[in-house]
């Protein structure tokens, strides 16, 4: 039976539910129990959000605090992968990257190709991303180009509590290297979520909303976003197709590539800095193969080429927002 | 067992000596070979620091795993990766290892708890705690060995892993191979302390210093440490004091040497010679045998070479393959 759950929850159930069912399913991370060594409680955190509240007094020692030390437990958490573990790491805040990245993009994501094939590294590296949380240039960054660049790693995005519980499960049990983004300002959100295990497959792009005139693409919590524009276009006449990718790699191109042969508009909605980002990157394999679909330039709605601001004026300003994502549906269905 | 000084017996000692020979004559090789043009890429070599690898792998099995470094050969030899395989995938070939992917600085045999050689320095550190850790939660007894440089002993990831190592109380050794260069530059001026002893004891482990010259030194103070893992007693950091006969890489110059220092070494300080006087001196192993050994090695290196140069390039459908397990 499905329950309204937050996406907190969500992430919370998936994690504990795929413990009880896999005993190699580990999870490390800073304060993920919190209160470790501490004089008072132990699950004295469960994460700085709470997202992994009351996994430590269900599942003991397989929920890890660590030290302050991103490089060596990101790095541990890999050589558990290639050892025969299932690890859940959490780098709480993606912008950490910066810290423990050779691990990442050196290490895990190499092993297969490097050594012809004959490694396995089953890792998840969970971690918060975005803005919108009022927390300033180093705790709000999306950085999911970076990740997408990588061969070897996936890069997984839900934009919903019921995509978070399917997709983590899915997670966990791939046998490759992923990153799993969590937008913060998600965490609260809510949907159906049943109560038993299931997995969403990669590569399975979501149509969020179905239109002929323009095709919007994006992820995350710009899902909503462009959801609340193509509401607005609706009553001005103009019908958007909204895709929500859920997985940045693998990513399913067939589903926009289709969906643009039909409305031969796009625009592509990411709230990643522009330069060499998903937006981007959709918008050239799009122009690639299938220009001649295409009845006007395709549009890019970002954030701009700056830091994530702190004060909430400007931050407001840096996330796409809904009006900004409209104008450029506008934009394009003008030409 | 005849009456002999060595706590090691007599077959053990004839194995290390075949695994340290075999080492030797395969880098001897490589430099010869890279020099002839014959070696795509980078190749660091180990000649010199033999007596480490092979006395430390004495203490292992294929359930222990290890992290190497660039300088990784005389690891992967030690630990049982097929020597052909290792020539073959240096050469970029098919029948490497690695099918060709990863070269001299990548190459890995999982299967014989070869966790890779690592072209990063210090990231086999972290890698190691992982392994140590999934030993621990296995409960079977099983350790992990961290393999590092005198120079990555430098970096944040070593660092932290010790502490990290420490604090979860693995079963982990990190090895400091001390060869007194980081590239070019002394360790003497590059690490900020007169002992790794006192890093080790800053980070709440026990840490011994050993002539990693002294294949029976290694071994005694190896074997403790991992005993010690093993048995739950936490992580522990071993420095071997050793020499590279050669330079960083193939092609240094090694101008940074003082004048008559590779000579010297080789005469006074190599640790094959010092483990032949050793073994010959004690009566326990004749020197005829030890010729013997000395003409085996020589033959599988060369039969490595001629199974490599053979071999077939991978082609262009190999490019694409292996980055992933699942593509989607």
């Amino acid at each position: 039976m499905a329950r309204n759950l937050s996406m907190n929850e969500a992430v919370n159930e998936a994690l504990d539910q795929e413990m009880a069912r896999d005993p190699t399913v580990i999870c490390m991370g800073e304060d993920i129990s919190g209160g470790t060594g501490s004089p008072g409680e132990d699950d004295a955190w469960g994460g700085p959000l709470g997202v992994t509240k009351g996994l430590s007094v269900k599942h003991g020692d397989r929920i890890m605090d660590t030290p302050l030390s991103e490089s060596a437990f990101i790095g541990a958490a890999i050589g558990a992968a290639c050892s025969g573990l299932r690890p859940v790491a959490e780098l709480m805040f993606v912008d950490f990257m910066g810290v423990c990245f050779d691990e990442i993009f050196n290490q895990a994501a190499k092993f297969r190709y490097m050594f012809g094939g004959k490694a396995e590294t089953p890792v998840v590296i969970r971690c918060m991303a975005g803005a919108g949380f009022r927390a300033a240039a180093q705790h709000s960054q999306m950085l999911t180009p970076i990740f997408t660049h990588i061969p070897g790693l996936k890069v997984v995005f839900p934009s919903n509590a019921y995509d978070a519980k399917g997709l983590l499960i899915q997670s966990i049990r791939d046998n490759d290297p992923v990153i799993f983004f969590e937008h913060k300002n998600l965490y609260d959100t809510k949907a159906d979520v049943p109560e038993g295990l299931y997995t969403i497959p990669f590569a399975e792009a979501n149509v969020v909303r179905e239109g002929d005139d323009a095709t919007i693409v994006t992820y995350g919590q710009t899902v909503q976003r462009s959801l609340d524009a193509a509401g607005a276009l609706a009553k001005e006449g103009i019908e958007c197709e909204v895709i929500d990718l859920r997985t940045l790699s693998p990513i399913d191109m067939d589903t926009v590539l289709e969906s643009v042969e039909n409305t031969g508009r796009l625009v592509c909605v990411d709230e990643a800095n522009p330069r060499c980002s998903i937006a981007a990157d959709v918008s050239a394999t799009v122009t690639q193969e299938i220009f001649g679909a295409l009845k006007a330039g395709v549009r890019m709605v970002t954030a701009p080429h700056t830091p994530v601001p702190f004060s909430p004026a400007l931050e407001d300003l840096y996330i796409p927002g809904a009006d900004r994502i409209a104008a450029a549906v506008r934009q394009t269905v003008a030409n | 067992m005849t009456d002999q000084p060595f706590s090691i017996d007599r077959g053990t000692l004839l194995d290390a000596y075949r695994t340290m020979k075999t080492i030797r004559e395969f880098e001897e090789r490589l430099h010869v070979d890279v020099a002839r043009g014959d070696i795509p890429g980078f190749v660091h070599l180990y000649a010199g620091e033999e007596a480490a690898a092979t006395a430390i792998m004495l203490h292992l099995g294929d359930n222990d795993r290890i992290a190497s470094t660039h300088r990784g050969h005389g690891h992967c030899i030690a630990k049982g990766v097929d020597v052909k395989e290792m020539m073959g995938e240096i050469r970029g070939k098919a029948s490497g290892a690695c099918k060709g992917k990863g070269g001299s600085m990548h190459i890995a045999d999982l299967s014989k708890g070869m966790m890779g050689a690592n072209g990063i320095l210090g990231a086999g550190a972290p890698l190691a705690c992982g392994a140590g850790l999934a030993a621990k939660r296995r409960g079977d007894g099983g350790v992990a060995i961290s393999f590092v440089g005198d120079g990555a002993s430098n970096q944040g990831m070593f660092l932290e892993s010790l502490n990290l190592a420490a604090v979860w109380n693995l079963p982990v050794v990190f090895v400091v191979e001390n060869n007194g260069y980081a590239e070019s530059t002394s360790v003497e001026w590059a690490v900020a302390c007169d002992s790794y002893v006192d890093r080790a004891s800053g980070f709440g482990m026990p840490g011994v210093t050993v002539d990693g010259t002294d294949f029976f030194a290694v071994h005694e103070a190896a074997g403790e440490v991992i005993a010690r893992a093993r048995e739950g007693g936490g992580p522990s950091l071993l420095e071997c004091k050793m020499y590279r006969f050669y330079g960083h890489f193939e092609g240094d110059a090694q101008t940074y040497r003082a004048q008559g220092e590779v000579e010297n070494l080789r005469e006074n300080h190599d640790c094959i010679k010092i483990f032949r006087a050793a073994v010959t001196g004690a009566g326990v192993i004749s020197a005829a045998e030890l010729d013997t050994i000395d003409a085996q090695a020589l033959a599988l290196v060369n039969e490595a070479v001629e199974h490599a140069t053979a071999a077939p390039m991978p082609g262009p459908e190999d490019l694409e393959t292996d980055v992933y397990i699942s593509y989607a």
